[in-house]
């Protein structure tokens, strides 16, 4: 199966992120496919290369940008929310590209299942 | 199609709307702070309880062992983890996240 | 590529499906962004031409209160927006009718023609979609 994400929240205040992660990891050990996971609203905030968290905490960007080399997920960050929350080329996370809206309708149609994490 | 709830009853409405809309033959799973609707002696049992025979109630386990709440589970919820999850999400035709 | 569509190029995979969309708001606007940018994916949507329906429940049904003036809180008026939704063709906005009683909305009170539904045909409708989005 062929699954589509979005994450509506940032790291860290929000569990979203997390689950959706989870959810992803747990899907490709199944063996299922990751179409895209889209980043939207303060969900954008997963995208910035400039987070520092504690040393004993996950590295919530990183986990992302890592998942996008291992396995080739497509890590999309809505460019009308980026531009909102200063996300931009210049502080954007490896695995992280920049784009438009469309790029979500379309995971929509060309998933099997489209899940949203938000708040 | 499969419900997703991931907020408490007691801090938030969508559980309630959730419950009210879901058809009989829907699936709820209980994710992040939502698994405090799962828990024995709360207030939301009785809602749980009366949407159980139309609906089947789920709970994500990490979520509710994250919380301390892994030995309080009401009668009739079934424990999922992350694969499990993913199974709900590919074995309904659709999926709606109550945000 | 394409810059409505993002820089999708609809002769892709894509082209030729159509899946029942359905966005849903339940969320009051100006508290938090989930209905103004709600609406933009809405707007974008349009584009693929897909069938499309948004559902207003809960305190989404503030979204759609006519007589917005927002000058004094310094944030911009996007209600207007809801009635340009015509000219997408997007024109399915189902409201649920307990969802506007608890609030003590009457339907004249909103900014643009409606369907009104109840819990029931409101759920029936939501099992019906292909792709359920929510802000």
């Amino acid at each position: 199966m062929k699954f589509g994400l979005m994450v509506n929240e940032g790291p860290y205040t929000h569990q979203a992120t997390d689950t959706a992660y989870l959810f992803a990891k747990a899907a490709l050990e199944k063996g299922h496919k990751i179409d895209r996971v889209f980043f939207y609203h303060d969900g954008v905030n997963n995208a910035t290369r400039l987070t520092e968290p504690p040393q004993d905490d996950r590295h919530i960007v990183n986990r992302w940008s890592k998942m996008a080399e291992e396995h080739g997920v497509d890590l999309v960050v809505c460019i009308a929310a980026a531009m909102r929350r200063g996300i931009r080329e210049e502080n954007l996370a490896p695995g992280f590209r920049i784009s438009g809206l469309g790029q979500l309708v379309e995971s929509g149609i060309r998933s099997d299942r489209l899940v949203v994490f938000g708040d | 199609m499969l419900h997703i709830v991931n907020k408490s009853p007691f801090e938030n409405s969508s559980l309630d709307s959730c419950l009210r809309v879901a058809s009989k033959g829907a699936a709820l799973l209980l994710i992040e702070d939502g698994v405090y609707a799962a828990t024995k002696g709360s207030s939301a049992v009785e809602k749980l309880k009366q949407a159980m025979p139309g609906v089947s109630i789920y709970a994500l386990w990490p979520d509710l062992e994250a919380r301390g709440m892994q030995d309080a589970v009401l009668e009739g919820i079934k424990l999922v983890d992350y694969g499990g999850f993913v199974d709900l999400v590919a074995e309904h035709a659709s999926v709606q996240s109550w945000l | 590529m394409n810059e409505t569509t993002g820089g999708i190029d609809l002769e892709e995979d894509s082209a030729g499906t159509i899946k029942k969309f359905m966005f849903v708001n339940r969320k009051a606007p100006y508290g938090t962004i989930y209905a103004l940018e709600g609406l933009e994916v809405v707007l974008i949507s349009a584009a693929f031409d897909q069938d499309v329906s948004m559902a207003f429940m809960d305190d989404g049904v503030y979204e759609l209160i006519k007589g917005q003036h927002t000058k004094a809180i310094d944030v911009k008026n996007f209600s207007p927006t809801y009635r340009a939704l015509e000219g997408y063709d997007i024109e399915k906005l189902y409201v649920e009718r307990e969802s506007l009683e608890a609030r003590g909305i009457a339907e004249d009170k909103l900014i643009v023609p409606v369907e009104v539904l109840s819990a029931a045909e409101m759920g029936a409708l939501m099992d019906s979609q292909d792709v359920v989005i929510s802000f």
